[in-house]
């Protein structure tokens, strides 16, 4: 039966099955490879001794570490409110409105960062802030990566908001001003609730890439202004221990509730 | 405020009509003020710097030259200044881009059947299939890489089980060779091949399919000549979003390359870094701007395009 329903369904194409299930091992295995030998007891990155959670431990007590997260979180919390906020008003600005001159020009400015390849933006974000620095004697320490990370989290937060709004039609907004509503009350009691899963989703989307960067920050980064992905890199630099393993773990996790969270609420808004 | 009792709606109508058009460009301002202070601007920065000397310690010296650009084929000999043909900038050129085509094919062999495998399954097994291909794309690519890194070391788990299973008694060099790239791009950019292919298919009409089968052709044939047709705006997108992040990377070959086999990324960030030539790395930086400007030029042809039915 089950043999019949097979040359039955002409959707099928052979062998398609099998090579799906190969990208899947090539995309996880080494993800769980990781993963698993993060709760190795021994001392060796790749060599199974012993279950353990004793890199977590020895993770949570690096002050490097320490450190780094507190950075992280810094310049990730900050980069994504900045660029969230940002981001609604321009998709407000951009959707559901008569297209204005220029409405095309400031499309593609704002989603310039994700055309230009990462290493170009880091190079010359790097060449932009040593220029003010020399020119003006302005430097904002950490604050430079702030600015570098909104630039890239603009659209990625932007791109949820918009397709959310597009979804909604102007009915609600329009009832709304017939009872008199002012168009801040509007905005705060219609627009804003309804426009609230595409924010979250938003928000998840920009804080996981300014969360993940590597290349940017590697360039902007002055002494000091060490982030969790750049404290890897000097890690796998150095004699390497199952610590990096943990702490990656802890990294990937973070990405993966993000994500979820960021493509269930996406998902939920469409049933 | 206007004086004629106008009804609350055609009030909202005319303001529609007049302010709404000066509201949404307000509101956009404070984005694109962002992106082009900081992400524009430092653009026409290194389009200037490009054009001039480099300061010894980094940074440019304020003369105009075009020996960023002439570097670029050419070395000046230190002793009677003339321009010899040098080609290593050349080669890594290359190199890059043999790299790049070679990821976009083997992720298009393998993402093609992935893709239609996703599309032809029960709509709540798609969702899932999706969420499985979306969350390597968005988790962290060093992360990513460096577990590759640990898998295919001399002393890693591959080498380590072909020993222990007396397969081979020494380790098998696979870190820091063309494999190891190739197999690091592969894997950075085969979710931003699937993802495409999957969502043209998604929307495949399986009538023409059956029609296919209805007039005697076989799998194969209805494969060639219905299914791949139909998905190649879906092949021309991935295989643009593979070829142009492959081509500019960084991650992967600075941690699978180990240096030894430089691509385009690591030869700008090493003009910006040990290199201490700010102009040569910038017009590296725009040539290969350029390379990427001309892939997206074809990406927005293609997806404007006429849909042509064969």
């Amino acid at each position: 039966m089950a043999d019949l329903n097979k040359t039955l369904d002409l959707k099928r194409q052979a062998g398609f099955g099998t090579v799906a299930i190969i990208c899947l091992i090539i995309l996880y295995a080494p993800i769980l490879v990781l993963m698993i030998f993060s709760f190795n007891s021994g001392s060796q990155i790749t060599k199974f001794e012993g279950l353990g959670l004793s890199w977590y431990a020895a993770a949570f007590e690096n002050q490097e570490f320490y450190s780094a997260t507190k950075n992280t979180l810094i310049i990730s919390f900050t980069a994504t409110i900045f660029s969230t906020i940002a981001a609604v008003l321009a998709a407000i600005g951009t959707t559901r409105v008569k297209p204005w001159p220029g409405m095309s020009w400031a499309f593609m400015i704002i989603n310039l960062p994700l055309m230009v390849p990462e290493i170009i933006t880091a190079v010359a974000t790097l060449s932009f802030f040593a220029l003010i620095a020399g020119a003006f004697g302005l430097n904002f320490g950490i604050g430079n990566i702030i600015i570098a990370h909104t630039v890239f989290c603009i659209p990625f937060a932007y791109m949820p908001i918009k397709a959310r709004l597009e979804d909604m039609d102007l009915t609600l907004e329009n009832a709304a001003a017939d009872l008199y509503a002012s168009p801040w009350q509007a905005f705060k009691r219609i627009t804003l609730p309804l426009l609230m899963p595409g924010i979250a989703s938003g928000t998840a989307l920009a804080f996981i890439v300014s969360f993940d960067d590597f290349t940017i920050t590697q360039l902007v980064a002055g002494p000091g202004q060490t982030t969790l992905p750049l404290f890897i890199w000097n890690q796998i630099r150095r004699p390497m221990t199952p610590e990096i393993n943990a702490i990656s773990t802890i990294l990937l996790m973070v990405s993966i509730l993000f994500i979820s969270v960021s493509f269930i609420i996406s998902k939920s808004r469409k049933s | 405020m206007m004086d004629a009792p106008l009804s609350p709606a055609a009030q909202v109508a005319a303001e529609n009509d007049m302010a709404v058009s000066r509201r949404s460009r307000f509101l956009t301002l404070p984005s694109l003020f962002i992106v082009f202070v900081f992400g524009v601007l430092p653009l026409v920065l290194i389009c200037i710097y490009s054009f001039l000397k480099p300061y010894q310690n980094g940074g440019v010296v304020w003369q105009f030259s075009t020996d960023a650009y002439l570097n670029f084929l050419f070395q000046r000999d230190i002793f009677d200044d003339t321009l010899q043909f040098a080609p290593d900038f050349l080669i890594i050129y290359g190199r890059s881009i043999f790299y790049a085509l070679f990821t976009t094919v083997v992720c298009l062999l393998l993402g093609f059947p992935t893709a239609y495998f996703m599309a032809t399954r029960p709509p709540e097994q798609r969702n899932w299939w999706v969420l499985l291909i979306t969350i390597p794309f968005w988790s962290n690519l060093l992360v990513r890489t460096v577990a590759i890194m640990f898998i295919i070391r001399d002393e890693g788990l591959i080498n380590d089980l072909l020993i222990y299973f007396h397969i081979i008694n020494k380790p098998i060099v696979m870190l820091y060779t063309d494999f190891a790239i190739i197999l690091g791009l592969l894997y950075s950019f085969l979710p931003f091949m699937i993802l495409p292919l999957y969502s043209s298919l998604e929307k495949m009409d399986f009538r023409l399919v059956e029609a296919g089968y209805d007039l005697y052709a076989s799998r194969w044939q209805v494969l060639k000549r219905i299914i791949i047709p139909l998905a190649k705006p879906g092949i021309v997108a991935g295989s643009l979003l593979v070829f142009i992040p492959a081509l500019g990377a960084y991650v992967p070959p600075l941690i699978l390359g180990g240096g030894r086999h430089l691509m385009i990324g690591d030869l700008i960030a090493q003009q910006f870094g040990s290199g201490r030539n700010w102009p040569l790395g910038s017009a590296q930086a725009l040539i290969l701007m350029a390379a990427v400007l001309v892939a997206l030029y074809f990406y927005s042809r293609n997806e404007t395009g006429p849909v042509k039915h064969g």
